[in-house]
């Protein structure tokens, strides 16, 4: 067992942090204020290679691992959620799944664009009335000899008036619940495909948030991804790559409202003493110092998972779950440590304790992956072998 | 070209920490890093090689540990990386790198252009770069805020340097040596591709016997500095208030200050 970072590893998480300090910190707040997108970073991003950052270098990926994946989520998710939510996206819902599931053309075709960041892309599966419950989906496609043609909407998506590509699931049969669902590879600028984005968010203010409208949109049999009915698969699936990034954001938010109110509690005094000297003060710093270190190794261990090529679903969902949860935790008492500035958004911990509320909701609220853990317990869930598995981590095939 | 890159591994000047007492800053177990300036001079190397073509390598002078300087230097993109360490260089002064450095430099051979920071962060006497120049013999243009123009067919280089109120335009032949400043360039951040290299390449370390010294003419016993720790002076001072109204007040002031001899 080793819990060290290889000097590759260290490497990364320097080079991410130092990005996150001098690139997105700066200009965040004046974002997440006025609620606009940081299109300035994604070449900055792109040319770091972190848009396919663990696709193979034949795609044109970095060829980096999965643990580098989660150092730049956390790197990233350290100075807002929004920057990285959109790696989550891009690369966790729809690059890897390509690598996954996609045809050898497929992935010729679709995974270098995506990997030098030529082509942004998003996710959509959550719909109106159909969130968690993706069975209710109402988005349907009618398949017309070689084309498909695809209507519906979709809700809450990430990046969706900023991507160029979209993998989108409609049901090509009524019948057959989750196994009538099938997985499509869309395009902007494709006839009958409108997006939109919604305004008024409580957090990720500087990520875009919006809609996908499909009417009658003709999908060549070419961007089917998977076979047909394999969408619920190849969905949850993308879910286990997501997630990760996720949990790793948030132990990277955790460990930023950890420094900011350390340096706070040195700094402020009451009574004729630092604050970080009162012992409640103490215990609040304890409990995230706790939280930081507890998240970090579920990440670690889902990312090992992810590299021996394992099946993470059941961990993936625990580190998720416990994350996210802390990071709302964590936030919070960022915002109680710093007092009545902590509630203004002169500090950045108040900005954090509004993103950290998105992601005990999004990627499954932590609810249901309260009733997945259960589930596994009782052995009433079993991760069956996928058709196409994530291959384990090779750094011969990944970077040659 | 032939491009040598000065690099100095130092500690992370904003996560030092303060002894008890408070008159210590120390170090000691705190990350490190390569030399802001030099990152300055890596970029203006790698840019002077992309322009140019040829070859950068980055030259360090440190303890084992400054390899990881040169790992971040060659994920930055320099072609080569050599670690010059030997215990018997330790506390070594600038003169003394300076001596140490140029025979490293005669090691690595043709050269047409050293690069190197305005100062390290930690010793900040800006003075080692400046010194492996006068002994190379090779013109020197210290605190450079932009290459003019690199010339390597005709062998000249044009360098705008940044002085106090000034800007100075000097035109040197080649090779030369150049001290940069943080106005010349952004200094890029190391690419995951240049990662990948640097964590895989192995990193020659040289040592007296490789640069023919002799162990006595390097390190703290050959060095003429000697360092010394002076706290200030304490200084002591009283308040007094003068009481009673303005015109009592001001009276009583002036005859304070004639008692006391300050008027």
């Amino acid at each position: 067992m080793d819990f060290e970072l290889s000097e590759e590893h260290q490497m990364v998480e320097r080079m991410v942090y130092d990005f996150a300090r001098n690139e997105i910190l700066p200009s965040i707040r004046e974002h997440d204020r006025n609620g606009t997108f940081p299109h300035e970073l994604l070449p900055k991003m792109a040319a770091q290679g972190f848009m396919g950052i663990c696709l193979p270098a034949k795609y044109d990926g970095a060829g980096m691992d999965f643990i580098s994946l989660g150092l730049l989520s956390e790197g990233l998710e350290w100075a807002d959620s929004s920057v990285r939510e959109t790696i989550a996206v891009h690369l966790g819902l729809h690059a890897l799944p390509i690598f996954q599931w996609g045809t050898e053309e497929q992935k010729e075709r679709f995974l270098p664009p995506l990997a030098t960041g030529e082509n942004i892309a998003c996710f959509g599966l959550t719909e109106p009335g159909a969130g968690s419950d993706v069975a209710a989906m109402t988005s349907r496609a009618r398949k017309e000899g070689d084309t498909y043609v695809v209507s519906g909407e979709k809700m809450w998506i990430t990046l969706s008036d900023v991507a160029d590509r979209f993998l989108v699931f409609a049901k090509t049969s009524q019948e057959e619940g989750t196994r009538g669902i099938t997985a499509f590879l869309l395009e902007r600028g494709w006839e009958g495909l409108t997006t939109g984005t919604i305004k008024g968010k409580m957090g990720v203010r500087a990520s875009n948030t919006g809609w996908i409208n499909m009417d009658g949109v003709p999908v060549p049999e070419t961007h089917r991804l998977g076979e047909e009915g394999e969408g619920f698969k190849i969905a949850m699936s993308c879910l286990d790559n997501a997630r990760y990034t996720v949990a790793a954001g948030a132990v990277g938010l955790m460990k930023y409202c950890l420094e900011a109110s350390v340096s706070y509690a040195r700094q402020r005094r009451t009574f004729g003493q630092a604050i970080g000297d009162h012992q409640l003060v103490k215990q609040l710093i304890a409990q995230m110092k706790q939280r930081v270190d507890l998240g970090e190794l579920a990440v670690r261990k889902v990312g090992w998972l992810k590299n021996q090529g394992r099946r993470n679903t059941r961990e993936t969902s625990m580190a998720k779950w416990y994350c996210t949860e802390s990071a709302f935790a964590t936030a919070s008492d960022a915002v109680q440590v710093h007092g009545a500035y902590g509630y203004s958004d002169e500090y950045d911990v108040e900005r954090h304790l509004r993103n950290s509320k998105s992601a005990v909701i999004y990627e499954g609220t932590s609810q249901i992956h309260q009733l997945m853990q259960a589930d596994y317990v009782f052995g009433n869930r079993v991760d069956r072998p996928l058709r196409c598995e994530m291959p384990a981590y090779d750094p011969d095939y990944w970077q040659n | 070209m032939n491009i040598i890159a000065l690099v100095k591994q130092t500690p992370d000047t904003a996560q030092l920490s303060a002894s008890m007492d408070g008159l210590r800053l120390s170090a000691e177990g705190g990350p490190r890093i390569v030399n802001p300036w030099d990152e300055y001079t890596l970029e203006t190397a790698i840019q002077a090689r992309e322009e140019h073509g040829g070859k950068v390598t980055a030259l360090c002078l440190g303890p084992p540990e400054a390899a990881d300087a040169l790992k971040t230097a060659l994920a930055m993109g320099v072609d080569e990386a050599i670690l010059v360490s030997d215990p018997a260089m330790a506390d070594s002064d600038s003169l003394t790198s300076a001596r140490i450095l140029v025979a490293a430099i005669r090691k690595i051979g043709r050269f047409d252009l050293i690069v190197g920071g305005r100062a390290a962060i930690d010793g900040n006497t800006a003075a080692t770069a400046v010194q492996v120049a006068a002994l190379l013999g090779v013109p020197l243009i210290s605190y450079v805020a932009d290459i003019g123009s690199l010339d390597p067919e005709h062998r000249t280089i044009s360098a705008v340097r940044l002085l106090e109120k000034a800007r100075e335009t000097v035109t040197s032949r080649l090779p030369a040596l150049i001290t940069v400043v943080k106005e010349i360039n952004e200094p890029r951040y190391p690419s995951l591709i240049g990662i990948r290299k640097a964590a895989r390449a192995s990193i020659p370390v040289w040592g007296c016997n490789d640069l023919e010294l002799d162990a006595s003419t390097v390190g703290a016993g050959a060095s003429g500095v000697d360092w010394k720790t002076e706290l200030p002076t304490t200084r002591e001072a009283n308040v007094e208030m003068i009481d009673g109204g303005p015109e009592d007040a001001a009276r009583t002031l002036v005859d304070r200050l004639m008692e006391e001899k300050v008027i």
